[in-house]
């Protein structure tokens, strides 16, 4: 066993109270641990005075402070343009395809365990440690496996799914292995100034986590209004932009039927909302594209596993069948309301992350 | 193990204040501690500390002591410089358009830029060259009837380009413009003689030439009509209210006194180390190049941009293996913008992006130099290497 003081860690810190707490973890198992923040691309001021709230100069001396506290050096490392260019970019695009994208995935995939992660290991540091509830695990054949955060409630395994053997090779998430109310009171035995704080969102660059003002600011041609149809044609109604409608959105159709009517489909090629019956509205089944196994090898069968297909979402059993081209099919027990395209749908084998993909358009809709 | 060894070449941004400077002033925090309008015998100790110091500090600027205001430092003289004689002028009738440069420190620019935004005052902006320079033609045109100060620094602190001072302010004086120059960066490594310079009004701060930081002074020629910018008692002639700092006076004073005793062997030391760091970086790092004049420069000053580096990165890599640098100016940290001074000398945002300065000290060895050339060269490499291999 080497000497942990002789393998450096780069902790990505962003002044929040769960990365502030993964480099205390690392400082006290005795690492010679570098602190590190990108400065992401967010919105400077939004109307009606809200600041932007990712990378602000408040966070970026939250963390500059916590890592003299700690004892060590801290840097902020430029992302903005790539960050902006990416994540930014495939954000308004995705929408302007009428889909849902989940940004995470996409940042920790390109931003965080390839930009940060690479400019750690140029740094000569041998892990990149996040603020993450996951947890990096060793299979029977010496692969890295990708585990669940013991806290169910705050398991962030789904966000990174994307990663792959490199990745977790060289990946640490010290706070995985404990629960939220856990990591509170670590900060405030470390004495971190940041016991208290609030629980940070997602749509980090979007001054205030409205999306669609966003997109109406930044996208205005996604707000084109067009017509309200059920699946059969039927006009019902005009819309006023696609990126106000999501799959299941029962509230603000503005169309008058006997029946509750639900979204079911977003139709970009026609500009078109599709409504229907909650019948209508289930699903039981889902392909997926640009799927990452996180073994590095795609399995050979189709087999049962758990499926999540949103962030909040519970894992729910399915078959999971692999298909040719990095996609996949996947049947689920019984059918699902809110199979959003763009969002991940992530395999489980109870606590492990066995890989994910993108939920692709119905063929029907396409 | 974080790297032992450290080569600070941060000196624009500060340096170490001399432990002879340290001794003179101790005595003032504890033994001698009065308030120098006090009346008493411990405030007339600290009046006769304070008014040695003008004294000392007026020598070497070659001006009255009663010419010299002590401040909180550079920012406070720039402030107090510009604010102070432009408010004047205004209540005595006269115009209101100042002069600046595009290269100007902050503490002059953001000044001027509320002075405009908020109290109606006008602003000329000059050019300058690729290399930092004014054009004394570009300020002679810039005179106008209306113009009544003129800030323009001595040397500027991101690039080190000298600007022909004595030149500018035989104009200003044609035209009857002020001329108030910031010389904070200057001060220690160039001439300070205010009549030989010719300007009006100048800025100086203790923590770059061996003081302590937080004090600064402010030469004001005589007859010059200054509003206070801080109010309240009468101290420094009715222009800088607020008891004097005296252990931090009198430890600026012995800094410049040392600094100017020791002139020759100081600025011979630094322009050596200098252009070792210069000719070493220019002829082993693959492209990098020199900004700011090749030899109108400060003696301890090297800056460079570096072709496809990322300067906070670099930055980065420097201080892990214990090599003290800035970007641009330590005043921008955690401001990944390209510098405006740059920009103002026609680099694109791009090049701008890869600045790096490097400025030598008393204590900087040809070890350091070479130690610093050689990260450089591995460092550089190193980041170009690791940009193209990150494929998105």
């Amino acid at each position: 066993m080497s000497n942990n003081a002789d393998i450096r860690v780069v902790v990505a810190m962003s002044g929040g109270v769960d990365s502030s707490v993964a480099a205390a973890l690392l400082v006290e198992q005795g690492y010679d641990v570098v602190g590190m923040m990108m400065r992401l691309w967010s919105e400077e001021t939004v109307a009606g005075g809200a600041h932007n709230r990712c990378c602000t100069p408040d966070q970026m001396a939250d963390a500059r402070r916590i890592a003299a506290r700690l004892g060590i050096p801290f840097y902020v490392l430029d992302t903005k343009e790539v960050f902006r260019n990416t994540i930014v970019e495939f954000f308004i695009d995705q929408h302007r395809q009428g889909v849902t994208p989940n940004p995470c995935l996409e940042c920790n995939r390109h931003i965080r365990f390839q930009f940060l992660q690479q400019n750690a290991l140029a740094l000569d540091a041998q892990y990149l440690a996040t603020g993450h509830y996951a947890r990096v695990a060793r299979g029977e054949d010496g692969r890295y496996l990708l585990k669940k955060g013991i806290d169910d409630h705050k398991d962030q395994s789904y966000v990174l799914s994307v990663l792959g053997q490199e990745q977790l090779a060289h990946a640490l998430f010290p706070v995985g292995e404990y629960s939220k109310p856990d990591v509170r009171q670590l900060a405030e035995r470390f004495g971190l100034p940041t016991a208290s704080k609030k629980d940070s969102q997602d749509l980090c660059f979007i001054g205030d986590n409205n999306y669609r003002r966003f997109l109406t600011d930044y996208a205005p041609d996604v707000m084109i209004p067009g017509p309200i149809i059920r699946q059969n044609g039927e006009f019902l109604g005009e819309h006023n932009g696609l990126v106000n409608y999501t799959i299941g959105q029962r509230k603000g159709l503005g169309v008058t039927s006997q029946e509750p009517l639900y979204v079911v489909g977003i139709n970009p090629h026609r500009n078109a909302v599709i409504v229907g019956t909650l019948d209508e509205l289930g699903n039981s089944s889902l392909t997926a594209k640009r799927v990452n196994w996180v073994s590095g090898e795609t399995p050979l069968e189709p087999f049962q596993a758990q499926v999540k297909i949103r962030y909040k979402a519970q894992p729910v059993d399915a078959w999971v069948e692999p298909l040719p081209d990095a996609r996949m099919a996947v049947r689920f027990d019984e059918p699902l309301r809110d199979i959003t395209p763009g969002q991940g749908a992530i395999v489980y084998d109870g606590d492990t992350v066995l890989g994910g993909g993108i939920i692709e358009r119905p063929a029907q809709e396409a | 193990m974080p790297s032992r060894r450290v080569v600070y070449l941060d000196h624009s941004a500060t340096t170490p204040t001399d432990p002879r400077v340290v001794e003179a002033m101790l005595p003032y925090f504890t033994e001698i501690y009065g308030n120098p309008a006090s009346s008493h015998s411990l405030g007339r100790k600290a009046e006769f500390a304070v008014e040695t110091a003008r004294e000392t500090i007026a020598h070497i600027l070659n001006c009255a002591p009663s010419e010299i205001i002590f401040t909180s430092g550079g920012s406070e003289s720039d402030n107090l410089a510009i604010r102070g004689a432009a408010w004047a002028a205004r209540t005595q009738g006269k115009g209101g358009r100042i002069i600046t440069a595009p290269v100007e420190h902050d503490a002059v620019g953001k000044t001027v830029a509320q002075m405009v935004a908020v109290m109606g005052f006008e602003q000329t902006i000059l050019p300058v060259d690729n290399q930092g320079m004014l054009n004394p033609d570009d300020f002679a045109q810039a005179c106008r009837a209306d113009s009544v100060i003129a800030s323009l620094m001595y040397a500027n602190n991101e690039v080190g380009t000298i600007e022909p001072i004595p030149q500018l302010a035989a104009i200003a004086q044609d035209h009857n413009v002020l001329l108030h120059t910031d010389a904070v960066q200057a001060a220690g490594q160039l001439p300070l003689d205010v009549q030989a310079l010719g300007v009006d009004m100048l800025s100086m701060s203790a923590h770059k030439f061996y003081g302590p930081k937080g004090v600064g002074a402010l030469y004001v020629r005589q007859g010059i009509e200054l509003a206070p910018t801080q109010s309240g008692g009468s101290q420094e002639d009715e222009r800088r209210a607020g008891t004097q700092n005296v252990p931090l006076i009198v430890g600026m004073a012995r800094a410049l006194e040392l600094a100017y005793e020791e002139f020759d062997a100081w600025t011979a030391h630094y322009q050596l180390m200098r252009d070792q760091l210069i000719d070493g970086v220019l002829s082993h790092v693959p492209g990098a190049h020199l900004t700011g004049h090749p030899t109108q420069r400060l003696p301890s000053h090297a800056s460079f941009l570096f072709e496809d580096v990322d300067s906070g990165a670099l930055i980065m890599h420097l201080d892990m293996r214990g090599v003290s640098a800035s970007g641009s100016s330590a005043c921008k940290t955690g401001n990944p913008e390209p510098s405006e001074v740059l920009l103002a000398m026609a680099y694109t945002p791009k090049e701008a992006s890869g600045s790096l300065r490097l400025t030598v000290g008393r204590q900087t060895t040809a070890e350091d130099i070479d130690y610093t050339v050689e990260t450089l060269v591995e460092t550089v490499e190193k980041l170009r290497k690791l940009s193209r291999e990150i494929i998105w």
